[in-house]
């Protein structure tokens, strides 16, 4: 289990994060969201040791992460980020080998790992020779989720992973997300600024404003009690353009 | 990475295949000649006269000004170069006192060297001038030369500088000039000639006097002292090359004005080799047989080439082995990119005379070769701030995105360095690295000044002639090793620059 402990970080003068407590359920979607610049991403960074939380813990399954020895953390931990942030040198196959190769995994196993991977992510087999350049912004988006799956880890952060993509692809993809998500039964953590997007993927959504947790819990709970006023104002900005429209079309 | 491994075996292979200078042997003689046609001839003497008695020689030809030679001599780099007794008590021992030929044995003596007796002419400084226009204006003595306050005046550097050169001699005679600079020597000949400028320094023994249709200015109050030609030598050279010493006595007072002047004008002015003038007057004056080696244009660029090539790879290599990882720190810890990007930067503003000079004692002390290996050293230097800033600017200019990518993925710092961000940065190093090459085979044939060979030797020997041929021997080699060498590079990009960041992204 994925536990943040009285967390906070400060950029200068800001602070990105005010102290924070957040359990993440096991092998459930847990969906950040908030407008921008709320902390939603920060949060993010700090439960992989991207940055060093100022005050507070992150542990996985009790054990404290330590940004400077977290190595063997992240191999538990899968990041997914926009565009799927491969590395352009390295063509589809050697961006999901990368890790594996450095701790000395054999051939036939990677090349195991990556056709199950393949399968998975409904990635093309004849585009594992490719590099990023030569790839769509959908394909690049599942190379990052083989890479990040690769190990098998417990968890999987995602930040924004469908934010680059045209709404058709982003919607194939959508569904293609859940159904891994599914299968996998793993705990995943996603940063969205879309509800819809939120509602779709998250057992539970944690929405955020100036880098403190407003409220958690199903969609449900969001839009029937909402904590405070923002929340409401929050739902309802986003489903007020659609269902205007949807009442002109009645 | 790809260019580090290869930098690494291109430096191990020429490590390799570089002699490692031993200490001279008991009959190497080692000569040293300064940068002008006399002092050519008379080191190429000795270089002779050396083989004759049955010990080896080499001869490091041209090498700079006095302050070269005596240097090299101090720092037992060379063993004897010819000298003038004038720009020793004047130059060298100046303000100390050294007037007459026996107080300069003595304070030589304290040093370690020794020289000959005088050689037999005296090849003082003088003024000269066109003498068509000297007529015109009625100039016969340097102090005529005071009603004409308006000409411009070109003396050699190492004469705008020497105790008894310009400051001196223009206090003695109230010279009012103001339009007084230093010009190359083997240049101010041309500029007299054309008239851009109408006096100029000359040495007595100066081929071009006749040639040129020269006036000497007397020197009606005697400023100048006497330049009577000697060999200088370490003292152990008695005992290392006991018949070389003996055989260089016999040149005491053997060789007159005339009789240098003439051996001047066939090297300046008819085109034959020091090497074949010096061998004949040796022949004739002395009856020794002395061995030139035939002249092959073909065999001399080759081996110039060499020299050359050896010269940039091995101080490229060095200088990739260095900066990268110099370039990495300052991207590493900011805290240092300043410093090290500061200090590189500096080294590149040292004029590059200036540093192959400084360079020459420090260098000294790790290498008995003169010339080659202080060339490779500021050759070196001058590499490394192309290297480390592209270095530095390829790992800076990296997204945040990728290297966050990489930190979350689970490598460690030096797995991310090697597999991710040098070759993403590998583009800009690799440009880096090929402006370090490019700039470098021209900036080795400096290295002529100080004997290191390679294609500047041919142009230094060509500017001291005045001869175009042999300039261009250098200079058209020079100029095509610098575009193959962007070529080379370029072709290397393609093999070492992974495909994947040559590719335009695609939409």
């Amino acid at each position: 289990m994925l536990e943040l402990t009285g967390v906070s970080k400060q950029f200068g003068q800001k602070q990105a994060v005010h102290p924070t407590d957040l359990s993440i359920a096991p092998k459930r979607t847990t969906v950040l969201i908030g407008p921008s610049g709320c902390g939603k991403s920060t949060l993010l960074r700090l439960m992989i040791g991207l940055i060093r939380p100022d005050t507070g813990h992150v542990r996985l399954d009790g054990e404290t992460l330590d940004p400077a020895e977290s190595i063997t953390f992240r191999h538990r931990m899968g990041y997914v980020i926009q565009e799927g942030g491969l590395f352009p040198h390295l063509t589809a196959r050697g961006n999901v080998t990368l890790l594996p190769r450095f701790l000395r995994w054999d051939a036939a196993r990677c090349e195991a790992r990556v056709t199950q991977l393949t399968e998975l992510t409904q990635f093309p087999a004849d585009g594992l020779d490719r590099f990023p350049a030569e790839l769509s912004g959908g394909q690049r988006q599942r190379v990052g989720l083989m890479r990040a799956l690769m190990l098998d880890p417990e968890v999987l952060l995602l930040d924004e992973p469908l934010g680059a993509l045209d709404p058709m692809i982003r919607s194939a993809l959508q569904g293609d997300l859940r159904g891994i998500f599914q299968t996998l039964e793993k705990t995943v953590v996603m940063v969205t600024h879309d509800l819809a997007e939120a509602a779709y993927f998250g057992d539970t959504i944690v929405l955020l404003r100036e880098g403190r947790i407003v409220q958690q819990g199903t969609l449900q709970a969001l839009v029937d009690s909402p904590a405070e006023a923002f929340v409401a104002d929050f739902v309802s900005s986003q489903r007020s353009l659609l269902d205007a429209l949807a009442g002109d079309m009645k | 990475m790809r260019v580090v491994r290869l930098s690494a075996a291109a430096f191990l292979l020429l490590l390799g295949s570089t002699r490692v200078p031993a200490l001279p042997a008991a009959e190497q003689v080692r000569v040293a000649s300064k940068a002008f046609t006399e002092s050519v001839v008379l080191a190429e003497m000795v270089v002779h006269l050396a083989r004759d008695a049955g010990y080896a020689a080499s001869h490091v030809e041209g090498l700079g000004g006095t302050r070269l030679c005596w240097e090299a001599l101090l720092a037992d780099r060379i063993d004897v170069y010819p000298e003038y007794t004038g720009t020793m008590c004047q130059e060298i021992f100046a303000g100390q006192e050294v007037a007459e030929e026996k107080a300069l044995r003595e304070r030589l003596a304290k040093l370690g060297l020794k020289t000959t007796r005088p050689l037999g002419f005296n090849n003082t400084y003088a003024l000269g001038m066109k003498k068509e226009l000297a007529e015109e204006l009625g100039i016969e003595t340097i102090g005529d030369l005071r009603e004409h306050p308006n000409l411009s005046l070109r003396f050699s550097n190492e004469f705008m500088q020497r105790s008894d050169g310009w400051p001196s001699l223009s206090r003695r005679y109230r010279l009012p000039h103001e339009n007084v600079r230093g010009l190359e020597h083997a240049l101010a000949y041309e500029a007299l000639d054309k008239g851009v400028i109408q006096v100029t320094d000359l040495y007595a023994t100066d081929a071009k006097i006749a040639k040129l249709a020269l006036r000497r200015l007397a020197d009606d109050l005697s400023h100048f002292p006497k330049y009577d030609a000697v060999y200088v030598y370490r003292a152990e050279l008695e005992t290392r090359a006991p018949r070389l010493v003996k055989a260089l006595r016999r040149l005491e007072g053997s060789i007159d004005a005339d009789a240098m002047i003439r051996m001047n004008a066939r090297v300046e002015i008819d085109g034959a080799r020091e090497t074949r003038v010096a061998a004949d007057f040796l022949e004739k004056n002395l009856a020794i047989e002395a061995a030139v080696p035939p002249r092959s244009v073909a065999r001399k660029v080759a081996r110039y080439t060499i020299e050359h090539l050896r010269m940039v790879a091995v101080s490229l290599a060095a200088a990739m082995l260095a900066a990268v990882p110099l370039g990495i720190l300052a991207a590493r810890k900011d805290a240092l990119a300043q410093t090290i990007l500061g200090v590189v930067g500096i080294i590149q503003t040292i004029p590059a005379i200036a540093l192959l000079v400084l360079l020459i004692r420090p260098v000294g002390y790790f290498s008995d070769e003169l010339g080659y290996p202080q060339a490779v050293v500021a050759l070196f230097l001058y590499s490394l701030l192309p290297i480390v800033r592209n270095t530095y600017t390829g790992l800076h200019g990296i997204s945040p995105q990728l290297r966050e990518s990489a930190i979350a993925l689970g490598l460690p710092p030096l797995a991310r360095l090697w597999r991710v961000e040098l070759p993403l940065a590998s583009r800009t190093i690799l440009a880096g690295i090929k402006t370090a090459a490019v700039i470098n085979v021209g900036f080795a044939t400096l290295g002529g000044f100080i004997g290191a060979g390679g294609y500047g030797e041919p142009i230094f020997t060509g500017i001291r002639l005045n001869d175009y041929a042999t300039i261009l021997q250098g200079a058209v080699p020079a100029a095509l090793l610098a575009l193959l060498v962007q070529g080379v590079f370029e072709l290397a990009e393609r093999r070492i620059v992974p495909r994947g960041i040559r590719l335009r992204p695609a939409e």
